[in-house]
C-alpha cells in the first residue's frame, strides 16, 4: 500500500489532497466535515476586509449533458466576521493536528494590514498562510486579489510585507490572468515566498441566456465576469505548472508548488504530480459531488501507485517534466502514422469525415470486397443488413502526415493507434536548423531545396 | 372527416401508448449518446433514408423543431413511423453502437421530435403553386398519404379516395393503440388535408372501367389500395370466427366490443404481427390468450421482438397446432378443436411444411376465436385490369403499372413479408417523384386529354 503522506513546506498531511480556498472551506462546520471524510488539508476561505456578497453567485458550463464541466463564481472572499473565522480555525486545528490547515488572506496593500492579519492567523495555530493574489472580481477593483497578482512589482512588495512578519510558511497563489506566469512566480519568489500555488480562477462569462439576453449568472438583471474553474480549466493549469517547473528561476528556488485547476479525480491529481506538484487543491469537484470524493481520490491514487510500484509521491513527482520542451527542441524527423484496427472499428467513419474535411485526405473508405469506394449509399437498399456491407476506413499511410486528428476523434478506445515509423531522415530540430542552416528557416526556396535533399514531400 | 370529432383513444391504461414520451432532458441525454456517424448506417437502413444523425444532433442542441422538419423532409408520416417501425430490423438494427453498447433509441427520439413539431408547427409545409396537373390517389394508407402530400407540395391538385369511413388506412384501423394511438394517424391525415389534398372517404375505386373513367378526369392515378380481404378459413364453424383486423379496429376506435364481455379465454389463429396485436388487446382486456400456429416459433412471420413482447405480455403459444373446427354450444363458441402437426419437407416458401399427426385432435376450450392469417392479394378480377406479379399489382422500378398514367405502391405491390408502413411511405415518395418526372418529361400538349378540370 502506497504511502500518500505529504510534506509541503514542512507541513505534513496524511494525503496530498487539500480543499482549495473557496466556498467548501467557508466554516469550521465544513472543514471539520471534510476532515472527517478524509481530506488531507484545507485552505480556509480568504480572510480580509469587510465584503458583501450577491445572490446567484455561480454560473456553469454544460457540454453534451455533462454538468459542471466548469464553474464561474462571482462570490467574494469570506463574508463571515473575522473573529468567527479565527475562532473556528483555531478549533479545527486543535481538533485535527495531523491535517494541513492553511489560511488564505487578502488585505489592502499596506504593511500594517498584512502584519495584523498574519499575527491573527498565526495565533490560531494554522500551519501556513496563502496569499490570495487571484480573486478576479470584486476585490481586484479595490486593489487586492488579481490587481496585485497581475503586477509583478505589487506581487513582490505585498509578499515581502507578509513574509517579513510571518513565522509560518507563506504560499503565494498566482492568477492565470497574466501573459507570463513565470514573471508572477519570480516576483513572488523575490518577495520571499516559501511556496507557490496555481492557478486561481480565470476571468470568464459562462453563458448568455437566449431568452433574456442576459449573461450568467444574472444578478437582478445584470451580470459581471467571474472566476472560471473546474474540469475545463485543467489543461491550462497543467501548462502553467509545467512552465514554472521548467523555469530555471523557479526550479532553482526549490519552492514547492501546490497545484490547483480542474482536479476532480485521482487521475487528474496524478497528472499534476507528474508535472511536479507537491500537493493538489480541489474545489469544483467537491462543490459538484461533495466531500465524499476524497475516498476515490485517495484509493485510486494509492492503487495506481501500487500498480506502478511507487511507494511515495516523491517516487514519481515530476517524472513527466523531462519530456516537456519547446517546439524548437522537437525532432522534426520523427514520423508517426495512424493505423486503424479494423476488428475494433465500428464503422462510424468519423475519422474518414474528419480527415477528408479538415485534415489531409488520407483515409479511404474500403468496402467488404477490398475496393475503395466513395461516400454515399444505395437509396434502394435498406434494412439492418446494410450495416454488414458498410465500408470501413483505411489509412493511406504513404499520405498520412501523422496529425492524429483521427485518433482523437475515434470513439473506440485503442482502435486508432499512432504508430511510429522510420522517416529515413536524421533527427533534426528547428533550433538546429536555425543555427546550422538559417536560410532554410527564412526563405521558401531554401526550404524547398532542403526538403528535396532530405526527402520531405508535402503535397 | 366529421367522424373524427368523436374518435378518441382508449384512455384507460389497458391500451394506452406503452412507451411514455421522452421528457426533454431524457431526449437530450439519449441524443447525446449518438456518435453522429458519417454516412450513417441507420440512415441507410431506413427505407425513407431520414437523416437520422442530423435530426438527433438537432435534438441535442435544443433545435427540436428543426429535428422534426428533418424527419418530415424524408418521411411525411414520421410520427407514425416513429411508433410502428420495426426499428430493430431497420435503423436501430444497423446502429454502430449495437456492437459496444446499446443502439440509440431512434424511434423514441423521432417520436419526441415529430410530436414537438406537430404541437408547435402543425403545418410545416405549404401547398406548392398550382401546376395544373391533377392526381387521384386511391387509398389513404401510408403509401397514399405520402404520395398525396409530396405531390401537393409540388403543386399537384390531389384527390384521395378512401373506401373506409376514416382515412389513414392501417395506421387508423389496424395498429394496436398501445403502439400508435389513433390521434397520431388522424393528425397526419389532417396535416395532409391542410396541404390542399381532398380526401373523399367511403369512396372506392371499383374496377377496370372505374379506373378508365378516373383517367379521363385525372392526369394520373396512384393505386395505394393495400391488400384484399382476409381469406376464409376452411374449418367447421368458421362463421363464428372473428376477423383480427376488425377486432383491432374496434379497439382502435374505442368502440364497445360485444365479444369482450364474455371472452375470458381467447384463441388467436395465426402468428404474424396482426395476430400478436389482436392477442395483446385480448390479453390487456383480461383474457387468457393462446396463439395457435401450425408451424413453430422459428417460422413465425411476426418480428422476433414482437414475439418476445407477446411472451412478456403473458400470451401462450400453441405451436404445431392446426385448427379443425370451432365447437359451439347453444350457438356460442365453446372451443377450438385442433390437430397436432409435425414439420415435413420444405414447401414453396422454403419453410418446412406442417403435416398433420393422425389421431392427435384436442379441444382448446375458449369463448372467442380470432383469425389473423394474413390478407389476400390481387387476382385478375380485382386488379383493375392491370398486369399482376404473382398476387400483386406489377410495377416497374419507377412504380409504373402496366397502364399509362397509372402508378401503384405500398402493400398492393409487395409481398407481405417485406411490407411495412415505412416501405409504403417510401413508395409514396417514389411514386410522387415518378409522376413528377413523367410530367416534366412529357410535353403538356402531348398529354392524353383528361376530363379537363384543371385548376
Amino acid at each position: 500500500m502506497a504511502d500518500l503522506t505529504s510534506t509541503f513546506c514542512g507541513v505534513t498531511s496524511p494525503n496530498p489532497f487539500w480543499l482549495a480556498s473557496a466556498p467548501p472551506t467557508n466554516s469550521g462546520y465544513q472543514v471539520n466535515k471534510a476532515f472527517e471524510a478524509g481530506w488531507g488539508g484545507a485552505v480556509w476561505k480568504t480572510l480580509g476586509p469587510p465584503v458583501l456578497n450577491i445572490s446567484n453567485r455561480y454560473g456553469s458550463l454544460t457540454i453534451d449533458g455533462k454538468r459542471m464541466l466548469a464553474i464561474n463564481n462571482v462570490e467574494l472572499i469570506s463574508d463571515r466576521p473575522l473573529e468567527v473565522n479565527l475562532r473556528e480555525i483555531a478549533e479545527v486545528k486543535r481538533n485535527w493536528p495531523d491535517r494541513a490547515v492553511i489560511v488564505s488572506a487578502m488585505v489592502d496593500a499596506d504593511p500594517r494590514a498584512w502584519e495584523t492579519i498574519i499575527r491573527q492567523i498565526e495565533d490560531t495555530g494554522a500551519d501556513g498562510i496563502e496569499l490570495n493574489y487571484g480573486c478576479p472580481q470584486g476585490m481586484s477593483e479595490r486593489g487586492m486579489g488579481a490587481a496585485v497578482g497581475q503586477v509583478p512589482e505589487m506581487c513582490q512588495l505585498n509578499t515581502e510585507w507578509a513574509t517579513s512578519v510571518a513565522s509560518i510558511p507563506v504560499i503565494v497563489k498566482l492568477t492565470p490572468n497574466v501573459t507570463d506566469i513565470k514573471a508572477s512566480a519570480r516576483a513572488a519568489l523575490a518577495g520571499g515566498a516559501d511556496a507557490l500555488s496555481l492557478i486561481n480562477t480565470i476571468n470568464s462569462i459562462t453563458k448568455v441566456d437566449l431568452d433574456t439576453f442576459s449573461i450568467s449568472p444574472t444578478i437582478g438583471g445584470r451580470g459581471t465576469h467571474g472566476g472560471y474553474a473546474g474540469p475545463a480549466v485543467k489543461p491550462i493549469a497543467l501548462h502553467m505548472l509545467s512552465e514554472l517547473m521548467t523555469d530555471p528561476d523557479t526550479v532553482a528556488s526549490g519552492v514547492p508548488i501546490s497545484a490547483i485547476g480542474g482536479i476532480v479525480t485521482w487521475t487528474d491529481a496524478a497528472e499534476f504530480f507528474l508535472l511536479g506538484a507537491s500537493s493538489v487543491q480541489i474545489c469544483t469537484g467537491a462543490m459538484h459531488y461533495g466531500f465524499r470524493i476524497i475516498d476515490d481520490l485517495v484509493d485510486g491514487l494509492s492503487n495506481w501507485m501500487d500498480d506502478k510500484g511507487f511507494a511515495t509521491i516523491e517516487d514519481f513527482r515530476g517524472r513527466a517534466l523531462s519530456g516537456v520542451s519547446t517546439f524548437g527542441q522537437l525532432d522534426l524527423s520523427y514520423q508517426a502514422v495512424a493505423r486503424i484496427d479494423t476488428n475494433a472499428c465500428i464503422s462510424c467513419n468519423l475519422c474518414y469525415n474528419a480527415c477528408e474535411d479538415t485534415a489531409h485526405q488520407c483515409i479511404d473508405l474500403v468496402d467488404t470486397a477490398g475496393q475503395v469506394v466513395q461516400p454515399g449509399f444505395d437509396r434502394n437498399a435498406n434494412g439492418k443488413a446494410v450495416a454488414d456491407s458498410r465500408p470501413k476506413p483505411v489509412v493511406r499511410e504513404s499520405d498520412c502526415v501523422g496529425c492524429a486528428l483521427c485518433a482523437n476523434v475515434c470513439p473506440v478506445d485503442g482502435c486508432i493507434t499512432m504508430v511510429t515509423v522510420d522517416s529515413g531522415r536524421q533527427p533534426v530540430t528547428w533550433d538546429q536548423l536555425q543555427a546550422e542552416s538559417p536560410a532554410v528557416t527564412t526563405d521558401w526556396d531554401a526550404m524547398s531545396a532542403y526538403r528535396s535533399t532530405v526527402g520531405i514531400d508535402i503535397h | 372527416m366529421k367522424m373524427t370529432d368523436t374518435i378518441g383513444s382508449d384512455t384507460s391504461h389497458q391500451l394506452a401508448e406503452h412507451l411514455p414520451p421522452y421528457q426533454s432532458h431524457e431526449a437530450v441525454m439519449e441524443a447525446e449518446r449518438c456518435l453522429y456517424c458519417f454516412d450513417a448506417p441507420c440512415m441507410h437502413a431506413c427505407p425513407t433514408h431520414i437523416d437520422i444523425p442530423g435530426f438527433i444532433r438537432k435534438i441535442s442542441t435544443g433545435n427540436v423543431r428543426g429535428a422534426g422538419m428533418t424527419i418530415l423532409d424524408s418521411n411525411l408520416l414520421g410520427a407514425t413511423c416513429a411508433r410502428v417501425c420495426p426499428v430493430e430490423e431497420l435503423c436501430q438494427g444497423a446502429c454502430v453502437l449495437r456492437a459496444t453498447d446499446k443502439p440509440i433509441a431512434i424511434g423514441r427520439l423521432q417520436r419526441h421530435a415529430t410530436d414537438h413539431l406537430a404541437s408547435v408547427t402543425p403545418d410545416p409545409y405549404q401547398r406548392g403553386a398550382a401546376n395544373g396537373r391533377s392526381v387521384l390517389v386511391v387509398g389513404s394508407g401510408p403509401a397514399g398519404l405520402s404520395a398525396a402530400g409530396e405531390l401537393a407540395k409540388r403543386g399537384y391538385a390531389v384527390t384521395v379516395w378512401e373506401r373506409s369511413p376514416l382515412a389513414g388506412g392501417l395506421s387508423t384501423y389496424g395498429i394496436i393503440p398501445l403502439r400508435e394511438p389513433i390521434e397520431v394517424a388522424l393528425g397526419e391525415v389532417a396535416m395532409i388535408e391542410r396541404l390542399g389534398v381532398e380526401i373523399h372517404t367511403s369512396t372506392a375505386l371499383a374496377d377496370e372501367p372505374a379506373l378508365a373513367d378516373a383517367l379521363t378526369r385525372f392526369d394520373a392515378v396512384f393505386l395505394a389500395t393495400g391488400l384484399g380481404a382476409v381469406p376464409a378459413m376452411p374449418v367447421g364453424g368458421a362463421e363464428h370466427i372473428r376477423d383480427g383486423l376488425d377486432y383491432i379496429a374496434q379497439a382502435k376506435l374505442n368502440q364497445p366490443d360485444p365479444d369482450d364481455v364474455q371472452a375470458r379465454r381467447v384463441v388467436v389463429i395465426g402468428a404474424g404481427n396482426t395476430a400478436i396485436d389482436a392477442a395483446t388487446i385480448a390479453r390487456r382486456r383480461g383474457g387468457e390468450v393462446t396463439i395457435v400456429y401450425r408451424r413453430t416459433a422459428a417460422e413465425m412471420p411476426a418480428y422476433h421482438h414482437e414475439y418476445e413482447f407477446a411472451l412478456r405480455e403473458g400470451i401462450d403459444f400453441a405451436f404445431l397446432t392446426q385448427p379443425v373446427e370451432v365447437v359451439t354450444e347453444d350457438g356460442r363458441v365453446a372451443g377450438l378443436r385442433c390437430t397436432a402437426m409435425t414439420l415435413g419437407e420444405p414447401d414453396a416458401s422454403g419453410r418446412r411444411r406442417p403435416v398433420p399427426v393422425d389421431g392427435s385432435d384436442r379441444l382448446i376450450p375458449c369463448d372467442l376465436v380470432v383469425r389473423a392469417i394474413g390478407q389476400e392479394g390481387y387476382g385478375p378480377d380485382s386488379a383493375f385490369g392491370l398486369d399482376l406479379a404473382g398476387t400483386y399489382i406489377a410495377v416497374d422500378p419507377h412504380l409504373r403499372a402496366s397502364r399509362e398514367r397509372v402508378w401503384a405502391g405500398g402493400d398492393a405491390i409487395r409481398d407481405h413479408g417485406a411490407a411495412s408502413t415505412v416501405m409504403a411511405v417510401e413508395d409514396g415518395k417514389k411514386a410522387a417523384d415518378s409522376i413528377d418526372a413523367y410530367f416534366l418529361s412529357v410535353n403538356p400538349s402531348d398529354t392524353p386529354e383528361p376530363g379537363g378540370h384543371h385548376g
